[in-house]
C-alpha cells in the first residue's frame, strides 16, 4: 500500500455550477428550495439484506435525501452501542461487503435516492480496492465514506474510487486543526461530513454549544455542501442545523427504530414515520444559504 | 540480512506495515502524542525522571540470569532468562506505562485510559496512575476479568476503575474497541495508554522505544558474563511488546537469530488460535489487514470480518500482530513459531520445577519452543529468553493442570 496522498484535480467530480452525480444534483435541488437535507444511516443486513431493502425504499419515500448504507464491521470503534448492536445481528445474518453491493444493485432499480457506501477499511481493503470501486460504482453507488480512513492515509483510496467516479466523503471533527481541515476539503467530494462532538456514533439529548462555530470554522476550507451527523435524534436537533449545515445525518435513531420492530414491514414504517417527522423539523428550520441571505 | 534499525518513514511505516487509520476525531491527538513523544525523547529532564522511576519504583536492571538446571536438562546451549518478571507489578509492561503516565502529565492530561488482556498492562497503568496521581480506567473482556480474577483485584485495590467488555469475544481485542470509544470521546482529558505495539502510529514505535531497554540491558548484560553475543532470543509474541523490546537492541546484529512465539491455542484452523505469523506452520486465516488504526497480519474471515482467537494465554489471544514483526517477519530477521496450549502448560510447570520461576503463561510459550529447539543446539551456543511475567495472575489456571 502505498501512504502517498496523490493530489488529483482532475478527479474532482464537484465543479461549481457543473455539479456532476447524484449527490451533487440533491444538493443543488436542495439548496435552490432553501431546505436543509436529511441523510439518513441505516445498516445493511441488519436484520436481513430484504429487510433493508423495504427500509431504505421506505426512507426515501418519505424524504431522505442521501442514504447511507453501513457495511457492518466486527470492529466498530467509531460506533456507540445502537449501531454495534445493529453490526452484529447483520454479522449474524451473514452480510458481506459483496452482499451490501448486491443489495445496492437492487436498490437502484427502484430508486433514484443517491447512496453512499459507509464501511470500515479492512472490508474494502480484503476485496481489493480498485475491484471495490468497480463494482460499487457498477452498482450504482454515488460515494463511498470509510470511517478509519483520513487524508493521509487515503490517496490510493481516494484515487481508486475517482476512477470509477464515486465521491469519497471524508469526515472532519471538533479536534480537527485548520490544516487537517484544509487536507479533508482537498480530498473530499460530493459533501463533507462534520462529527458533531468528540464521540462515538449514537443519539443524544442535546447538540453542543460549539457546533455553529464549528460549522462556520469549517465553511471557511470548503464550498462542498456540509451534513452534521453524531448524537443527531429529535426534530429540534435538525431544525437548529437549518441554520448553519446542509443536511443532517441520523443514524442511530433509525437503527434504534429497526431494533424494536417486531418485522421488517414495521421497522420500514417505523424508519418511515420518523425520517418523515425528521424532514419537517428540517423544512421548519431553515437552510444555510437562505439564513445568509437574510 | 540487512535490516535497518530505524525503518520508520512517514507516519510510522515498517516496509508496507503500520500506519494511521483511524477516525477523524483521533487525528489530531494523535498527532500531539507524536509531537510530545519526540520533544520529550530529546528532553534530558524527561529521561532522567523516566530513569529514575525505572531504577528506583520498578526495579531495573533486571537480571540476567543463567539457568543451570533448564540447560542440563535440555542439554543443548546454555541458557540465560531476563527477568522482567521480577519488575514491580510482576511483569515488562511498567517500562512502556512509565514512559507513558510522564508523557500523560507532560501533556497535561489528568486521565489514563488502558486496555488490557492478562491484566499485567491494566495493572502496571493502575499502578503508574497511582504513583503519579491521575485517574485511570481500564478496559477489559470478561472472559479475560474471569481467567485473571487476581490482576482484576489488584486494580481495584490500586485505585483504577475495571470496566467490563461483554463484546464480541470478550477479550483483549474488543478491550481495545471500548478504550478507543472512550478516548475518542474524552480526547481532551484523556491520555489512551496503549499497552502493546499496536495501534496507530506514533503507538507501535513509542512503546517499542520505552521497551527496547530489556534488550539493552540483556545485551551489556551477556557480553560481560559471556564476553560475546547470544545466537538465539526467544520470546513471546502476544501484540509484541516484550518481544520487540528483547530484540530491538540485536537487530544490528547479523549473528543473532530471533524467535518470537505465538499462541498455537487448540488448533490450526480460524478460531482455534492466535498465530498471525503462523501460516508456514500451518495456521489458517491470516492476511495483511487493519485492525484498530494499524496495518499488519490479522487473522480474519474471506470478507474482512476480524476473526474469533484462542490461547490459554489472555495476554496471547489477539488477532493482530505489531506492524513491526509483521515486517521482521516478511524479512525474515526474525523468525515466528506457535505453541500450543497443553505445551505452554508443561512448560510452565518444567520452568517452576527446575528454575523455582513460575512464568506467566504468555512466557511459557515462548518456554516451551526452548525446551523443543535447545537439546538440537550445540552445547556453546547461547540462548536469551525473555521470561516476561510472572504466573501468580496464571494460578487458577495452572492449578486445574497441577
Amino acid at each position: 500500500m502505498s501512504d502517498a496522498v496523490t493530489p488529483n484535480p482532475a478527479a474532482r467530480t464537484q465543479t461549481p455550477g457543473q455539479p456532476a452525480g447524484r449527490i451533487a444534483r440533491r444538493f443543488r435541488e436542495l439548496a435552490e428550495s432553501s431546505e436543509l437535507g436529511l441523510v439518513a444511516y441505516i445498516t445493511a443486513g441488519d436484520p436481513s439484506l430484504d429487510a433493508t431493502e423495504k427500509i431504505v425504499i421506505a426512507a426515501a419515500e418519505a424524504g431522505a435525501d442521501v442514504i447511507e448504507l453501513g457495511v457492518p464491521f466486527s470492529d466498530p470503534v467509531a460506533d456507540g452501542p445502537t449501531i454495534q448492536r445493529a453490526s452484529e445481528r447483520a454479522l449474524r445474518g451473514g452480510t458481506t461487503l459483496a452482499g451490501v453491493i448486491d443489495l445496492l444493485r437492487r436498490l437502484r432499480k427502484s430508486t433514484e435516492v443517491p447512496l453512499v457506501l459507509f464501511s470500515y477499511f479492512n472490508p474494502i481493503l480484503q476485496m481489493g480496492l480498485g475491484k471495490f470501486a468497480a463494482a460499487a460504482a457498477a452498482a450504482g453507488a454515488d460515494g463511498v465514506l470509510v470511517t478509519d480512513v483520513t487524508p493521509e492515509e487515503g490517496g490510493e483510496y481516494r484515487a481508486a474510487m475517482r476512477a470509477q467516479g464515486l465521491d469519497t466523503i471524508f469526515l472532519a471533527a471538533p479536534t480537527s486543526t485548520d490544516a487537517r481541515l484544509a487536507l479533508i476539503a482537498e480530498a473530499s467530494s460530493g459533501f463533507l461530513y462534520l462529527i458533531s462532538r468528540t464521540g462515538v456514533t449514537g443519539a443524544r439529548e442535546s447538540l453542543p454549544q460549539e457546533l455553529p462555530a464549528l460549522a462556520r470554522r469549517v465553511r471557511r476550507f470548503t464550498k462542498l455542501p456540509l451534513a452534521i451527523g453524531f448524537g443527531i435524534s429529535l426534530p429540534a436537533h435538525v431544525a437548529v442545523l437549518g441554520g448553519i449545515a446542509d443536511a443532517a445525518v441520523v443514524g442511530s435513531a433509525l437503527v434504534s427504530e429497526i431494533e424494536k420492530a417486531p418485522t421488517p414491514e414495521e421497522a420500514a414504517r417505523a424508519v418511515a414515520d420518523r425520517v418523515r417527522i425528521l424532514k419537517r423539523g428540517a423544512r421548519e428550520g431553515i437552510s444555510r444559504r437562505s439564513a445568509e441571505a437574510k | 540480512m540487512s535490516y535497518v534499525t530505524q525503518v520508520i518513514g512517514e507516519r510510522g511505516r515498517y516496509g508496507p506495515y503500520g500506519g494511521r487509520y483511524v477516525p477523524e476525531t483521533l487525528m489530531a491527538p494523535l498527532e500531539e502524542l507524536e509531537r510530545v513523544y519526540a520533544e520529550a525523547s530529546h528532553d534530558p529532564n524527561f529521561r532522567s525522571q523516566l530513569d529514575d522511576l525505572l531504577h528506583n519504583f520498578a526495579g531495573r536492571p533486571t537480571p540476567l540470569q543463567f539457568a543451570p538446571r533448564l540447560t542440563e536438562h535440555l542439554g543443548g546451549a546454555r541458557i540465560y532468562l531476563k527477568r522482567e518478571d521480577l519488575l514491580h507489578t510482576g511483569a515488562h509492561k511498567i517500562n512502556n506505562c512509565l514512559g507513558q503516565g510522564l508523557l500523560a502529565v507532560r501533556m497535561g492530561k489528568k486521565r489514563v485510559i488502558a486496555e488490557t488482556g492478562a491484566g499485567q498492562h491494566g495493572v502496571a497503568t493502575a499502578t503508574v496512575a497511582a504513583r503519579l496521581g491521575l485517574s485511570c480506567t481500564v478496559y477489559m473482556g470478561t472472559e479475560d476479568m474471569e481467567r485473571q480474577r487476581l490482576n482484576v483485584n489488584r486494580m481495584r485495590l490500586l485505585g483504577a476503575e475495571v470496566i467490563g467488555v461483554q463484546a464480541g469475544s470478550r477479550t483483549l481485542k474488543d478491550a481495545i474497541n471500548e478504550a478507543m470509544r472512550d478516548w475518542v470521546t474524552n480526547v481532551g482529558t484523556s491520555h489512551y495508554l496503549l499497552g502493546s505495539v499496536l495501534g496507530a502510529h506514533p503507538y507501535p514505535q513509542m512503546v517499542r522505544d520505552f521497551q527496547k531497554i530489556i534488550g539493552e540491558e540483556a545485551r551489556a548484560q551477556i557480553l560481560r558474563v559471556e564476553r560475546r553475543l547470544p545466537d538465539h532470543l526467544f520470546a513471546c509474541v502476544g501484540g509484541g511488546s516484550n518481544s520487540i523490546g528483547l530484540f530491538h537492541a540485536f537487530l544490528g546484529d547479523a549473528s543473532v537469530k530471533m524467535v518470537g512465539v505465538e499462541a498455537g491455542g487448540r488448533g490450526k484452523s480460524l478460531g482455534e488460535h492466535a498465530a498471525r505469523l503462523g501460516a508456514a506452520g500451518g495456521f489458517v486465516g491470516s492476511r495483511p489487514g487493519v485492525l484498530q488504526g494499524t496495518y499488519t497480519y490479522v487473522l480474519q474471515s474471506e470478507d474482512g470480518q476480524i476473526a474469533a482467537t484462542h490461547s490459554i494465554s489472555a495476554g496471547l489471544d489477539y488477532a493482530a500482530v505489531g506492524p513491526e514483526h509483521a515486517w521482521l517477519a516478511d524479512q525474515g530477521r526474525a523468525e515466528y513459531t506457535a505453541v500450543g496450549d497443553d505445551e505452554a502448560i508443561v512448560a510452565a510447570r518444567s520452568l517452576a520445577r527446575l528454575e523455582g520461576i513460575i512464568p506467566a503463561l504468555e512466557s511459557a510459550h515462548a518456554v516451551a519452543e526452548l525446551i523443543r529447539r535447545a537439546p538440537k543446539m550445540k552445547k556453546d551456543e547461547i540462548v536469551i529468553l525473555n521470561v516476561s511475567g510472572r504466573g501468580d495472575k496464571d494460578m487458577e489456571t495452572l492449578s486445574r493442570y497441577v
